[in-house]
């Protein structure tokens, strides 16, 4: 007791400028707060998670043109089906529960993902399995296919998806749930009145040619979104993902299997 | 003590605001007061941060060494906007993705650091508390005026509760979108900036050079 008490008063009385005190301050101050920085980070995460969760869903449900303000974002989502779809065999696969496989994951462990050569939306690695979403209607006919997508804007990768009506050639809606771009400019990809120019453009043309394309000038009008003023480099870098996730590399494959009902 | 508890708390509000006298944190100030539920979520972290970091500051008061105290007063203020940004993405996650960088920058808010370092060293924690916590209320009267103006008229909406019905949703008023814009806090702050001086004249700041006249010889 005395001993402790002693070096208490031992420290006390030391200089406050003295090199030893300085030492002990700065690691003792460092320590505590770095405790306290990891206690809410660690404690905290659990609910950070359930939010991300659910504003991922809740982007599903936006694009899939489901959401309005007060849904029950878990209650809808459910009517919405989950499937790992392989992507170089352009079929689904039950490797994988759907509900909790981890695209983002997947993509960076070498057993199951692609180096990428021919890489327009610079990404690097493509992930070999994609979690997709079917929405049936009523009868149990296919309405809506929800694809998910991402590649590199200016500043940041942009992940989103894009939402195919049952022909899967019409575009119903596209929307992305992450990305830093440059706000009121690149951001402007979040701006609703930019968003509705998807509705209903077309991916091929007839002869099944990969064909949608964002740019400022419009060579053919169903295939055609208007890019971004002030957000060359964001315009551009949507429109290479769009055309590397629609095309060979991406869900090309597995979107014709779906056609013909071989998937 | 020459200014009581009151006038600690109260003081920042108007005839010392950090904003409009000081005129320190503006670049939150332009960031983050498009909407009013943002800049609200936005002044409760920053006097939760300037109050908290005041007390625990003025708390170790006697044992910061005077070398290092500077680093010793952004660790203690850089843990608690951490805190507070968890807390935030925990709770308020649609806020929190809009407010993005901009909690993490109270760290480097100058009212912060000012407060430390001109109050917190030299007060009880107490007196340091409020004294925070005033800062914190001034800054954020000043944020919740330039919101309202910006979100009435930028979009017809106060809390995000429609006031005057806009065009597009088929109403008369046409927002002006220049007030969602960061550029129109500067406007609205230089006004409030006007105001506040014409209204009390000793905030009015002497003259530093007076350019003189030509004598023509």
């Amino acid at each position: 007791m005395s001993d402790s008490n002693n070096i208490f008063t031992k420290f006390k009385n030391m200089p406050v400028d003295g090199i030893i005190k300085t030492v002990i301050v700065a690691t003792a101050l460092c320590f505590v707060c770095s405790m306290v920085v990891s206690f809410a980070a660690v404690n905290l995460k659990s609910i950070q998670e359930a939010n991300k969760a659910i504003d991922k869903q809740k982007n599903i449900l936006q694009v899939a043109g489901v959401y309005h303000e007060g849904v029950d974002v878990n209650k809808t989502f459910s009517s919405f089906q989950p499937l790992v779809v392989d992507l170089n065999s352009g079929k689904f696969t039950d490797k994988f529960d759907p509900s909790i496989f981890d695209d983002k994951k997947a993509a960076q462990d070498p057993l199951l993902s692609v180096s990428l050569e021919n890489d327009p939306a610079s990404i690097g690695r493509r992930t070999n399995y994609a979690t997709i979403y079917l929405l049936k209607k009523d009868d149990g006919s296919l309405d809506k296919v929800i694809l998910p997508i991402h590649g590199y804007g200016l500043w940041s990768t942009l992940y989103g998806f894009i939402a195919l009506e049952d022909n899967l050639n019409d575009i119903f809606g596209l929307q992305f749930y992450q990305h830093a771009e440059t706000p009121g400019l690149g951001a402007e990809v979040d701006n609703p009145k930019w968003k509705a120019q998807w509705k209903g453009k077309k991916l091929n043309n007839e002869s099944g040619e990969l064909m949608i394309q964002v740019a400022k000038t419009q060579k053919y009008k169903e295939h055609h979104i208007d890019a971004l003023a002030g957000a060359t480099l964001t315009s551009n870098g949507v429109d290479n993902l769009v055309k590397f996730w629609m095309g060979k590399d991406g869900f090309k494959k597995f979107l014709n299997n779906l056609k013909n009902g071989a998937a | 003590m020459s200014q009581t508890r009151k006038q600690l708390l109260v003081d920042p509000l108007v005839d010392n605001n950090p904003i409009t006298l000081q005129v320190l944190g503006i670049c939150s100030a332009l960031a983050v007061t498009s909407s009013l539920n943002v800049a609200f979520v936005m002044s409760l972290a920053v006097i939760a941060v300037t109050g908290f970091s005041s007390l625990f500051i003025s708390f170790l008061r006697n044992y910061i060494p005077n070398s290092i105290r500077i680093i010793v007063q952004m660790v203690i203020i850089a843990s608690l906007v951490i805190l507070v940004d968890q807390i935030i993405k925990a709770y308020a996650y649609e806020i929190s993705k809009t407010l993005s960088v901009f909690v993490g920058l109270i760290i480097t808010n100058c009212i912060v650091m000012g407060r430390a370092e001109a109050f917190a060293m030299k007060n009880t924690p107490f007196n340091s508390f409020v004294d925070g916590v005033g800062n914190g209320l001034g800054y954020s009267l000043l944020l919740m005026c330039v919101g309202v103006v910006r979100e009435l008229f930028g979009s017809g909406t106060l809390f995000g509760i429609t006031i005057l019905d806009p065009v597009n949703n088929g109403g008369w008023y046409v927002p002006n979108g220049l007030l969602l814009l960061p550029p129109s806090a500067f406007f609205i702050i230089g006004f409030l900036i006007w105001g506040v001086r014409s209204w009390k004249k000793s905030q009015v700041e002497a003259r530093e050079y007076k350019i003189q006249s030509l004598e023509v010889h």
